[in-house]
């Protein structure tokens, strides 16, 4: 950033101390930091010039020594100056300022993800491995974590600000924040988009921990089942392993794999098949029919739920094979014949 | 509503000094703030058509929102859209344009001065927008025995399975069947909008043709006229605009 | 000879000054003569009673929010009940007071003066104007009465669609309507600004003030229509449940945001340009010198209208807008900073080589410029994408825009009540209580509003009820500010209307200013002008009101 890790570490214990500035908690809060530190010492030129030019041509200007005035029309070239170095450093905030935006909404590709149901009035943090938390968020320092979130009802914002991240939780679509904690400790979770009578109360606390106690964490809070194992389980209740089979003549595409690929529609489009389109696909699949096969996929609007789509999702994220389809189907209810499979079937 | 077409009622008082004001007042609408008619006129008109630009923006909010949608679900409101009558769509464009004419013609006839052809000319256009208004309620009655009103009672099963009501469209799956249902919304909110524009517009008709049978108009004050000749042709406008996205998506020239 | 006087306040002999003998106020009596005038400036004064009586139900509430916040507790009042205050603070101040506070009281009142007109273009759409914005008023009022709206002042869906049963279309219908008392005030100014000016006023004659509020009409026409719509939607999205920014059924709240923001964004522009009009007009004045750079002010006003509405956006950089669009409306936000910031500059140069007194006009123009550019600048942290992420939907936003509306925008108000205050109604206010209010406003503004950026960036949310009790103490300094400003905000009142009575008579030209308004008596006729001026010199000219004052009073002789 410029100026000497001493002496910005300096700086920010001591604003820190004064309880009158955030904590840096997070790889990308020195550079939040340092954008605002410019911005306000533009800001403080700004005005400390104006004031200067207010109180000194009030003082040497005003009528008791300057009875008369002097029309001056104007000056081009003091017009040119305080209309380019203004837009020029505008621009420079601009530049920042974007750059700065793009990094904290590209998520490293080597994050690690959590899901964030926001409703009113409770945050739902989910971690893959099944952890499920309720306006608390437990991450583990020097670890890209994504968020992948949405809300059940009406907007939210999720908002970590010792980390200097922010995003908007969004019904009906997912949205995504990245961040790397660096110093274990407590900090504080927001909800900033106002949604209702309870959106001051609907706050947590995130908790950043050594990889090792992060581990231990884990092990002790699991729900037991994964998110994908809770997907696999919708998955076969709701029926789509009945058209999903994975063989060839199957009424449904082969899920297996799809995570990620780009995938041919039947409209002539090509997409790419992450955890936006999967969603999608579940609620309006007239819209995103794979080439060859028919619309024939029923919409699950209504019947399942943000969760459970997210269970979904990561089943899917996670489909390799499709042998435990086929052994579930063999299980689950199915008027349609099942290709016999051997084997135990696993819960 | 709009100053220059209101009998005066308050007088400025006649300031001794300015004599020069009052070397040709000839029409008696001619309001004391203005220092000619001419710039009464032309302030007239030209508030006219900035009332028109407001509400060109007030209409493209509706339009935004159209276009949007039927990007994202353009068959759902291809089948939507064939719901609509196209031949009555067309008389009711016939009609618009006609009486739009008619209303050029009521213009004309009080820029002649002739009294009783801008009264017939008024009449004529008042009696088309009725038409026009009476086809539109046949229609929004037909979409209320099919239930495609949106709301509660939005019935989308003429959209999933359109051979048993005799159609030979391409059938909907249910969720995009839904979708149906904003297309409707939006055709009723930009239609509606533009009904309740022209049954304002009746109203001032009404007033107009009243007041042209008095004969307030046949002296060469005309601004009233014109200025609502403006607002008129802009209803039709707005029609002619409605009608293609409306009723003529994906439309072939050979019919179904 | 004595030594100068510190002001420029010339009055007449206060022994045999009277009021003229016929003049607006006196034209007609009764009081459907007031309810049923066509007169400007008549408007002018029904309007200035109107906003008066919303601003300080909405300072109530500012008060009520301010006590609550005291304390990090919710404990003053029920959630439910504090978002409903925060809710009518907004929709009220800025709906009701903020939009029309200038341009409804002193633009109806000295556009047509100022460019030599009798009257607006339609004097009685101005009267209607007035009217939508009582009904629009007592809407409101009946909405708040009827158990208040909690949607916040930008309604957003599908929270206020489909997940509150508060008044929401009561509310909804009393802002339409007020939202058409704003277009054709702002048509009929446009109207008059193209048409009505007297011989020899062209364009760069005119004074700034007007191209102020031609800029800001322009807004007022081409944005207000689409507000219209925005709320036309919610109300048919409550009614009937379509699913238009509902995603479950295909809809897309972004869509609301997207068409909210077109209008309201804009309206910040319309809440300003008038005020920043004022300030042109004062601190010419007050430094006896035509403002530095006329025409780039002119331009720039006009500069910012254009730029303004191209910028909504940058309201929903965090809210899932793609990337690449956040880019191109955070640079065009940079763009529209500068207008704003040559502006300044011109204000701040006019003073040099200017001969400058302190009346109290003047020192609320001095803290505009002072405020308004902290604020502004404020503005540019959150046109900064990636600041942004950090500041928006926190008390920085807050911040940002109190400065701006309430530094810049309510004590350009204030100051031109003050300035336009002896034209209006003949007499003077008492000025050493004017410029102690002044100063109160000042100090307990930058109390109020100074702590609340730097809450915003520790991360305190705004419209929040209860708070982490680390940001108590800042909160207790902003109420104590805002118990101080609300002092500041009734001293003018009070002595204002005392002046009413009391005040010394101010004569044609208390302030030897050189608008057209200013050559006239005090109050004015009925008619503006005994005969329509012609225009023969340029806007501030004070050579020629020099030439003009000694030509009188070699006459008199």
């Amino acid at each position: 950033m410029g100026i000497s890790p001493v002496l910005w570490q300096f700086l920010v214990k001591w604003l820190n101390a004064s309880a009158l500035f955030p904590r840096e908690a997070s790889t990308i809060a020195p550079y939040m930091d340092s954008l605002y530190f410019f911005l306000i010492s533009i800001t403080l030129v700004g005005v400390f010039l104006v004031a200067t030019l207010i109180v000194t041509f009030s003082i040497r200007y005003r009528k008791a020594v300057h009875p008369v005035a002097t029309q001056v029309e104007g000056s081009t070239l003091l017009e040119a100056t305080w209309t380019i170095i203004p837009l020029g450093l505008f621009l420079i905030c601009f530049v920042w300022g974007a750059l700065l935006y793009f990094r904290i909404y590209t998520p490293p590709a080597n994050s690690s993800n959590i899901y964030i149901v926001g409703k009113q009035w409770m945050w739902k943090a989910e971690h893959p491995g099944g952890q499920h938390e309720i306006n608390a968020l437990h991450v583990p320092i020097g670890q890209p974590i994504q968020l992948t979130m949405i809300s059940q009802d009406v907007f939210h914002s999720f908002s970590i600000p010792e980390f200097r991240i922010k995003r908007e939780a969004i019904p009906g679509r997912y949205s995504t924040v990245w961040f790397e904690a660096t110093t274990p400790g407590q900090y504080h979770l927001f909800c900033t988009q106002y949604c209702g009578t309870n959106h001051s109360q609907m706050i947590g606390t995130v908790t950043a921990m050594t990889p090792a106690d992060y581990k231990k964490w884990t092990e002790q809070s699991t729900s037991g089942m994964s998110l994908a194992q809770n997907g696999e389980r919708i998955f076969a209740s709701m029926g789509c392993n009945a058209c999903h089979t994975g063989n060839a003549a199957a009424r449904g595409p082969n899920l297996a794999g799809v995570f990620g690929s780009r995938l041919r529609l039947s409209n002539g489009s090509d997409v790419l098949v992450n955890e936006a389109y999967l969603r999608d696909a579940i609620l309006n699949p007239s819209q995103h029919v794979t080439s060859g096969y028919t619309p024939i996929m029923p919409t699950y609007q209504g019947q399942i739920s943000e969760d459970g789509l997210i269970d979904l999702v990561e089943y899917l994220k996670n489909l390799n094979s499709n042998e435990r389809v086929q052994q579930t189907l063999t299980t689950s209810q199915s008027d349609q014949s099942a290709p016999q499979a051997s084997g135990v079937v696993k819960p | 509503m709009h100053s220059a077409i209101a009998n005066p009622q308050v007088e400025f008082p006649v300031p001794g000094a300015g004599e020069q004001e009052h070397e040709h007042v000839s029409l008696p609408q001619h309001r004391h703030h203005f220092a000619t008619e001419e710039q009464q006129r032309e302030a007239g008109s030209f508030g006219m058509w900035l009332f028109l630009l407001t509400e060109i923006m007030f209409f493209g909010g509706l339009f935004f929102a159209y276009l949007i949608f039927r990007n994202w679900y353009y068959d759902a409101f291809v089948t939507a859209s064939n719901q609509l009558s196209v031949p009555l769509g067309a008389v009711n464009t016939a009609i618009l344009i006609t009486s739009g004419f008619f209303m050029a013609l009521a213009v004309w006839a009080a820029e002649v001065r002739k009294q009783g052809l801008l009264v017939l000319f008024l009449i004529l256009t008042t009696l088309l927008g009725f038409a026009f208004l009476g086809i539109k309620a046949d229609e929004y009655h037909e979409k209320y025995e099919k239930h495609h009103i949106p709301g509660a009672s939005f019935d989308t099963s003429q959209f999933i399975n359109p051979a048993a009501y005799g159609l030979s469209e391409k059938p909907l799956a249910p969720d995009a069947a839904q979708k149906t249902q904003l297309f409707f919304f939006l055709y009723f909110a930009m239609t509606g909008m533009h009904a309740l524009h022209m049954v304002l517009g009746l109203g001032i008709l009404f007033w107009l043709m009243i007041r042209a049978q008095r004969g307030d108009f046949s002296s060469g004050y005309v601004a009233p006229i014109e200025n609502f000749g403006l607002y008129w042709h802009f209803v039709d406008i707005v029609w002619i605009f409605l009608f293609p996205l409306l009723y003529l998506i994906n439309r072939h020239p050979l019919a179904h | 000879m004595s030594a100068p006087s510190p002001t420029i306040l010339n009055l007449p002999d206060q022994s045999t000054a009277q009021l003229p003998r016929r003049n607006f106020i006196n034209a007609e009596h009764g009081l459907l003569s007031w309810l049923f005038t066509s007169d400007h400036k008549r408007i002018a004064i029904l309007y200035l009673i109107s906003i008066t009586f919303f601003f300080f139900i909405g300072g109530a509430f500012a008060g009520l929010i301010r006590l609550e916040l005291l304390t990090p507790q919710p404990d003053l009042v029920s959630s439910d009940t504090y978002n409903k205050f925060f809710t009518m603070h907004g929709i009220i101040m800025i709906f009701l007071f903020l939009v029309p506070s200038v341009p409804a009281t002193l633009g109806n009142f000295l556009i047509p003066m100022m460019i030599g007109a009798r009257d607006l273009a339609f004097p009685k759409i101005n009267l209607l104007s007035w009217y939508l914005y009582v009904i629009g008023g007592t809407l409101t009022l009946t909405a708040l009465v009827l158990g208040g709206v909690d949607t916040g002042w930008t309604f957003t869906a599908p929270l206020s669609t489909h997940y509150l049963n508060t008044h929401v279309i009561t509310t909804a219908s009393a802002i339409f309507v007020a939202g058409f008392s704003s277009i054709l005030t702002g048509l009929n100014f446009i109207v008059t600004i193209h048409r009505m000016r007297c011989p020899g006023m062209t364009w760069f004659r005119m004074p700034l003030f007007v191209w102020a509020h031609y800029a800001a009409s322009i807004l007022m026409v081409l944005g207000t229509p689409v507000l219209a719509i925005s709320l036309v939607l919610v109300l048919l999205e409550r009614l009937v449940g379509i699913g238009v920014f509902d995603p479950t059924k295909g809809g897309d709240p972004l869509l609301f945001q997207h068409l909210f923001w077109f209008y309201s964004h804009p309206a910040v522009y319309i809440m300003i340009l008038p005020g920043m009009g004022v300030i042109s007009e004062v601190v010419s004045t007050f430094s006896r010198k035509r403002i530095f750079g006329y025409t780039a002010v002119a331009f720039s006003s006009v500069a910012i209208a254009l730029f303004g509405f191209f910028v909504w956006e940058h309201h929903m950089f965090i809210m899932g807008v793609s990337n690449y669009s956040a880019l191109i409306f955070s640079l065009l936000t940079m763009l529209v900073a500068v207008p704003s910031a040559i502006k300044i500059f011109n204000w701040c140069f006019t003073l040099q080589m200017g001969s400058i007194t302190f009346e109290t006009p003047m020192l609320y123009a001095f803290g505009f410029m002072g405020l308004f550019t902290i604020g502004g600048l404020t503005g540019v942290f959150l046109g900064s994408l990636g600041m942004d992420i950090q500041l928006t939907e926190t008390y920085f936003i807050v911040a940002h825009f109190h400065f701006v509306m309430v530094g810049g925008m309510l004590m350009a108000f204030l100051a031109g009540v003050h300035f336009w205050w002896p034209k209006m109604t003949g007499r003077m206010y008492p000025e050493s209580l004017s410029k102690l209010a002044a100063v109160v406003t000042f100090i307990g503004f930058i109390l109020t509003f100074m702590p609340q950026f730097v809450l915003g960036y520790l991360g305190m949310p705004r419209r929040y009820h209860a708070y982490p009790p680390e940001y108590q103490v800042l909160n207790v300094l902003s109420t104590a500010g805002a118990t101080i400003l609300g002092i500041g905000y009734l001293m003018p009142m009070i002595y204002l209307a005392w002046s009413l009575k009391y005040g010394a008579i101010a004569g044609n030209n208390p302030w030897q200013a050189t608008g057209l308004e200013w050559q006239t008596q005090s109050p004015p006729l009925t008619e503006n002008f005994t005969e329509i001026p012609i225009m023969d010199h340029e806007a501030y000219d004070y050579d020629w009101l020099e030439h003009k004052t000694a030509q009188e009073v070699t006459h008199v002789a």
